[in-house]
């Protein structure tokens, strides 16, 4: 990345005008992986020997874990950058993620919690990989508590980036817990070296939705991320522009 | 296509309390996370909006 284009990136009026145009093919792209991996997930992936078909909550289970995971590495990487070179956009883009990846965190271990009851005969084991994610939640809500608690946003933003980077010490955690301790979670579905263990019918629909959840993800935070620009850029020329084009005057009474 | 029927794909083999309720809540949530952003950028703008007509005016 050239020095220009990170400033840029650190531009909140740029970054504005660059993602309405980012927007429409995000979502687009969101809407109809989703709607074809949850099609093909539910209907023509074949029912699996062990499980029946209970196994079909693993296209939506998989896809919010994936997110839950990334979503706090973009949390740190976010923190980073914002501690680093003080970069405004990259506390918003922290403070903007932290409750998207929260409620994908609660997913995971709620539709987790549905797949274990038939699965594993019980709703909730205090087993690593379970545990890990339940501390994952509990990170999220540091942050964002952290967030709405500081009102100096400098402040905010030092200690969210703070909290974001010692907490991804627990993602390798996450990761491992299943090979590291004894657990009732089966192992990874995807790695980079082996060949899923499930036929292409069944793991290509899971694919499709991981990816649908990425796109979501970004679809999501980039919304937040411009309604936080417009609040913090209140006062400036290019913000009033922008609300007179949106709410033309005689919207309003 | 894994079902032979409406009913079968329901009951999804004596699961399909399990499948349904975790797709809906799925449904809620990500719907949830796609209206909240829209709605409070509404509110936010339709604030801003009338504050401009205020400073206009005064």
């Amino acid at each position: 990345m050239t020095w220009t284009l990170f400033h840029k990136l650190g531009s909140p009026k740029w970054f504005y005008e660059i993602s309405s145009r980012w927007l429409p093919g995000l979502a687009c792209a969101a809407v109809l992986l989703l709607v074809t991996g949850t099609v093909w997930g539910l209907v023509f992936a074949p029912e699996d020997y062990q499980q029946g078909n209970s196994f079909r909550i693993i296209y939506i289970h998989v896809p919010a874990a994936f997110l839950a995971q990334s979503g706090y590495i973009f949390l740190a990487v976010a923190g980073l950058i914002s501690l680093v070179w003080k970069m405004k956009l990259a506390d918003v883009a922290l403070q903007a993620a932290a409750p998207v990846g929260a409620w994908m965190t609660v997913l995971a271990l709620v539709t987790g919690s549905i797949w274990g009851k038939p699965t594993w005969g019980t709703w909730w084991v205090w087993d690593a990989r379970l545990t890990s994610m339940l501390i994952l939640l509990f990170l999220y809500f540091g942050v964002i508590a952290l967030g709405q608690a500081i009102t100096n946003r400098d402040s905010a933003a030092k200690a969210c980036s703070v909290l974001a980077l010692v907490g991804v010490v627990n993602i390798p955690i996450i990761k491992y817990s299943v090979e590291w301790w004894n657990t009732l979670h089966q192992p990874a579905t995807f790695t980079l070296t082996r060949k899923p263990a499930m036929p292409a019918e069944m793991w290509l629909p899971l694919l499709i939705m991981v990816v649908g959840f990425y796109c979501f993800f970004a679809v999501v935070v980039l919304m937040r991320m411009r309604l936080a620009v417009l609040q913090r850029e209140s006062r400036t020329a290019w913000v009033k522009a922008e609300i007179e084009r949106t709410m033309p005057k005689r919207t309003l009474r | 296509m894994s079902f032979e029927s409406i009913g079968d794909f329901l009951a999804m083999g004596h699961h399909g309390a399990y499948v349904w309720s975790a797709y809906g809540l799925t449904l809620l949530v990500l719907t949830g996370n796609i209206v909240w952003p829209i709605m409070a950028r509404k509110h936010y703008l339709q604030v801003e909006a009338r504050r401009l007509r205020r400073e206009e005016r005064a």
